[in-house]
């Protein structure tokens, strides 16, 4: 099953990837990559967020044990979409790049964001969770920061049209305000998965 | 019907729509380039100081199938699907204000007396992709003597239609429609501006602004006003719609220009519709040396 999942959320990849060898991304193919894998990015972070939300309303437990292959997926997304930024467009201009970084919020809060995620991604392993005890929880709490800076990201990267960044806050907001409430509402302890993770109350 | 073409990109240069060959170009440019990350360990610049890249016309099908044209939706390809049905015939094109004729003009009545000319203009977007475009029309200097503005106008306005029954971007309030551009009268008077009725030797298509339109090829691309309806003189500086929705980011001059980036992109650089990499931004598009006397003393980073 989760061999399954790993190979569903490549679909996107695979998808983009042949759209773009068949000429199929439109007349500005390297603009369009970089929206694409954005997006994609943006809903692999809904889709790991909506894990203990779904368990909660659900009772779906058996989605937590693949949740940390999605927040990872999520990372991988977002390497491909900063690649897309850094070698496709910008063909590793360095000096131009940082120009941008420091130039331009839009690319500094999504570089912030991307730097959010690198701790997550590497400390999501077993070993990590047990060196961290408690401090874990707490750090990878970051992924809703990262949620809103990377829609905040796109946000102010689109013209005129902010109708989809828009949506993308407003989910992310009410998954995140679901834990508020829920976290407000049933005060527990914190649990354990069947991961071994603990889940960020 | 082709007369001069006083701009500096030879009508010669036009291939035909050759869409097979510009695509194979740049599928053959991404693959090698790809090699080339992956193989090399070196640093590079993706941007040579001088313009390394030559300026062909694009196709047919990347000037018609990308426009922002927002009466008929947000979606580049939006415009190309949704205005097929857009009626251009019978089309009325009011000249009003400080003239000496203020008229109602039928389309090919407007047109008639003036011959069509073919200019390959570069075109820059102000989200920094550009194209190379060969239009037809009739210069706006040769259309404006027949109007006979009076010595008190000093601007020229113009207003795109207003038809929400056919341009479903009009519908929603995406901009204050009806889109309003303008002109300063010696910008209007310029050689290089053009009101465009023809694309490669055929018809303006709809979704480029059918049946008539603006070109101003030294400036952003959004000054260009579509499907015009309306020409007015007047003394004073319209407010654009650009300016209108957002005049931290867009200005009534928009001038391509490298040294003043838009608020949140650069302007330093821009795609080139059709190649692989980054070129940089030309002052003024490139045609400096035909209109920056216009702007001499002008501190163009206010008036942007």
């Amino acid at each position: 099953m989760k061999v399954g999942i790993f190979l569903v959320a490549l679909v996107p990849l695979g998808y983009i990837a042949w759209k773009f060898f068949n000429n199929k991304l439109g007349a500005n193919p390297i603009r369009e990559l970089e929206i694409q894998t954005g997006l994609w990015t943006l809903r692999f972070l809904a889709i790991t967020l909506s894990v203990t939300p779904a368990r909660r309303l659900f009772g779906w437990n058996g989605v937590v044990k693949y949740r940390r292959m999605l927040g990872l997926f999520t990372f991988f997304y977002a390497c491909v979409h900063l690649s897309m930024w850094s070698a496709v467009d910008w063909f590793f201009a360095w000096g131009d790049m940082w120009q941008e970084i420091l130039k331009h919020r839009y690319i500094f809060i999504g570089m912030l964001t991307w730097l959010i995620l690198l701790p997550l991604a590497l400390t999501s392993t077993k070993g990590w969770v047990r060196r961290l005890g408690k401090r874990w929880a707490r750090l990878h709490r970051l992924i809703y920061v990262a949620a809103i800076t990377g829609t905040v990201h796109y946000l102010w990267a689109v013209k005129k049209d902010t109708f989809f960044p828009l949506v993308y806050l407003a989910v992310f907001v009410f998954l995140l305000g679901f834990r508020v409430i829920y976290a407000r509402r049933k005060p527990s302890p914190a649990r354990r998965t069947q991961s071994g993770a603990t889940a960020p109350a | 019907m082709l007369i001069k073409k006083p701009d500096d990109i030879k009508s010669s240069e036009i291939t035909p729509e050759d869409t097979y060959l510009n695509r194979r170009k740049f599928l053959a440019a991404a693959g090698v380039a790809a090699v080339g990350i992956v193989g090399s360990g070196r640093l590079v610049s993706a941007l040579a100081p001088a313009r390394q890249q030559e300026d062909k016309p694009n196709t047919w099908e990347e000037i018609t199938g990308y426009n922002n044209y927002y009466e008929f939706g947000t979606d580049k390809e939006d415009p190309a699907q949704n205005a097929t049905k857009f009626r251009t015939k019978p089309w009325t094109v009011k000249v009003d204000g400080l003239v000496k004729k203020p008229a109602d003009y039928q389309f090919e009545d407007l047109i008639k007396p003036h011959k069509l000319e073919d200019r390959v203009y570069r075109f820059r977007c102000v989200e920094a992709w550009s194209m190379v475009i060969p239009w037809q029309g009739i210069p706006l200097a040769e259309m404006i003597k027949r109007f006979e503005p009076l010595p008190s106008a000093k601007f020229v306005q113009f207003t795109t239609v207003m038809a929400p029954d056919q341009m479903p971007g009009q519908r929603m309030g995406i901009l204050p429609w009806p889109y309003v551009e303008g002109l300063r009268m010696d910008e209007a008077m310029h050689p290089l501006t053009l009101m465009v009725t023809g694309l490669y030797g055929k018809t303006l298509q709809n979704q480029n602004g059918a049946p008539i339109r603006l070109i101003t090829p030294w400036k952003y691309g959004f000054k260009g006003a579509k499907a015009i309806v309306r020409i007015s003189f007047l003394d004073k500086q319209p407010r654009n719609t650009w300016q209108i929705s957002n005049s931290d980011e867009y200005g009534f001059y928009a001038n391509v220009n490298p040294e003043v980036d838009h608020p949140r992109w650069t302007q330093a650089s821009e795609r080139r519709i059709g190649t692989f990499r980054r070129q940089r931004t030309l002052m003024f598009n490139g045609y400096a040396d035909q209109v920056a006397s216009m702007y001499a003393g002008m501190d163009l980073r206010k008036n942007f």
